[in-house]
């Protein structure tokens, strides 16, 4: 049986670069993930982030740059049985059923889960003896899940595991996916799915045009990306110096009531209370990952459209 | 971490396909019993006619079987499984021989079957014969597994089961297989020569008459053969793994 990895070594992402002929997938990306966190890889298509997943799966080598997994390159990592992942392509093999795909992928691994367990954990078992060609998309998409789980591997990489599944497939796969990530594993998943990277992961790292333009807890992404807004009634002050006070981007006034749009709503909020104890009825609301995402992502769209077009 | 359960599911697969009793055993057969029972008597190349009927259908069942694996390595290809065994840790060169063992061990039920349809049309053979040219046919089929992995890494899924039928039929009009021999002397016998399925047809012939197996020339070229074609698989695979 192999070695399992220190508790001190995580995931480490250090310069990496990629090209697809003279498109840019990968430009210099950085990134470090400690055991146990669960992250969300989030961007809009072609931001890079299946080339950043198959990159740390040993599927696809960097042009630059260096990736430890534990400690190791990727497809040491991988072969030591550290490693299960989720593709975003399926893995239909003729002529097996479900239970023998995942009974075979089993083996291949040092010390693997009962396959019966991993079955049920992700429904897979109700439909155990299907063919794994004559699956539906939810069907697959729980076949390829339990396929990734049953190594019992220390870090689970995930390329939209949720692409193409209904509301209901979508929220038993996460609600799988927190009982194992609460089994101490590493986990990363790629998304453009907002709610989801809001939802179920520690963290969000947020990739365009193959650079991490933001990284934090959700709550953080959000305020970095602004779009907090302050409500108050204030009758005695003029646009131009609310304007004018830290972290505040645009001011607006509507009668008594007046409207600030926030870059830092904290500091703005601290001198606002300071230059007016009069105001009153304040109201800080947050903008929505929604709004932080096409804020932070804005420019990519060309680069975007590049890099799937290049892939393709 | 087992081996062989990776080789077992590759067998399972197989055997789980219809398509390869029909080209493997079913037309073989039926092809042998059509063609030989009306010419149980006749004799061909100075051996009898079912001997080398006999030998000729054993060895178009076992090409089928012999290029198998490279039907599957597209397959695979083509439905992600490749890359999905590449983030397991299974190493390509296990898969490799468990592709390559089951090849031969699919081989062997076509090798049974024509010998026994042989036996009951008259063919007689001391053991040590229908070992030697059991022997001499799995030797011979070494070309036709890489070709079947050439082709399995390089075609696309869909133009593949005609490639494959393609190669197999050309070698097989080339090597005498269809129960008769394109030339006896010249240019073309020469070219007939150069064809490992030639020699694996000659298989019968060798032990029963010569007694010493195959010549010089059928060993030389079904190394040549494999010498040439396992570098080309090479890169083939590796073309793959690079795409991928």
């Amino acid at each position: 049986m192999a070695t399992r990895p220190g508790p001190d070594g995580g995931i480490v992402l250090s310069h990496l670069s990629k090209s697809y002929g003279a498109v840019h997938a990968i430009r210099s990306l950085d990134l470090a993930i400690a055991p146990g966190e669960t992250v969300a890889l989030l961007g809009p298509n072609g931001a890079g982030k299946t080339t950043t997943i198959d990159m740390m799966l040993g599927l696809t080598r960097p042009d630059r740059g260096i990736i430890s997994v534990f400690g190791l390159p990727p497809a040491k990592a991988v072969q030591a049985g550290w490693v299960g992942g989720m593709l975003q392509t399926g893995s239909p093999l003729d002529h097996l059923r479900v239970r023998e795909l995942v009974a075979l992928t089993a083996s291949y691994y040092p010390a693997p889960l009962e396959v019966d367990d991993v079955l049920r954990l992700t429904g897979a078992d109700a439909f155990a003896g299907q063919w794994t060609t004559k699956l539906s998309g939810g069907q697959a998409q729980r076949v390829r899940f339990a396929a990734a789980l049953v190594g019992d591997p220390d870090l689970l990489l995930l390329d939209e595991p949720t692409a193409g599944i209904d509301v209901e497939g979508r929220r038993d796969f996460w609600q799988s996916m927190r009982d194992i990530a609460r089994q101490g594993k590493t986990v990363v998943f790629a998304t453009h799915y907002l709610e989801e990277a809001d939802a179920y992961a520690d963290r969000i790292v947020l990739i365009a045009r193959g650079e991490v333009v933001a990284d934090g807890p959700a709550t953080e992404i959000k305020a970095q990306a602004s779009s907090r807004t302050i409500r108050a009634t204030l009758p005695d002050a003029d646009t131009a110096t609310l304007r004018a006070l830290p972290g505040v981007r645009a001011a607006d006034r509507h009668g008594n009531a007046i409207i600030l749009s926030c870059s830092d709503a904290d500091s703005a909020l601290r001198a606002l209370l300071g230059a007016f104890p009069s105001i009153r009825d304040i109201e800080v609301s947050g903008g929505n990952l929604e709004e932080a995402f096409m804020e932070l992502t804005a420019e990519t769209s060309d680069a975007a459209v590049d890099v799937m077009e290049a892939r393709r | 971490m087992s081996r062989s359960t990776h080789f077992r599911y590759e067998v399972l697969r197989v055997l789980r396909n219809r398509v390869f009793y029909a080209v493997t055993l079913v037309l073989p057969i039926v092809l042998f019993f059509g063609v030989a029972s009306g010419q149980r008597h006749a004799t061909f190349n100075g051996t009898s006619f079912p001997l080398y009927f006999m030998t000729a259908m054993a060895v178009y069942g076992s090409m089928f079987a012999a290029v198998g694996p490279g039907a599957r390595i597209a397959r695979d290809i083509s439905g992600g499984w490749t890359r999905q065994l590449r983030i397991t840790p299974l190493r390509a060169p296990t898969d490799l021989a468990a592709k390559v063992a089951s090849a031969y061990l699919l081989a062997l039920p076509t090798l049974v079957l024509l010998f026994l349809a042989g036996a009951l049309l008259g063919v007689r053979l001391a053991a040590s014969q229908w070992l030697e040219m059991t022997g001499l046919i799995l030797v011979g089929l070494v070309p036709f597994v890489v070709i079947g992995f050439v082709v399995g890494y390089l075609m696309p899924i869909d133009t593949l089961t005609p490639a494959l039928g393609g190669i197999v039929g050309l070698f097989s009009l080339f090597g005498g297989v269809y129960g008769f021999e394109l030339a006896k002397s010249g240019p073309m016998f020469d070219v007939m020569k150069a064809l490992p399925s030639y020699w694996l047809v000659q298989a019968g012939r060798s032990v029963a008459v010569g007694g010493g197996g195959w010549p010089g020339q059928a060993w030389l070229v079904i190394a040549i053969w494999s010498v040439v074609l396992v570098p080309i698989a090479g890169l083939a695979y590796r073309r793959n793994a690079a795409r991928a």
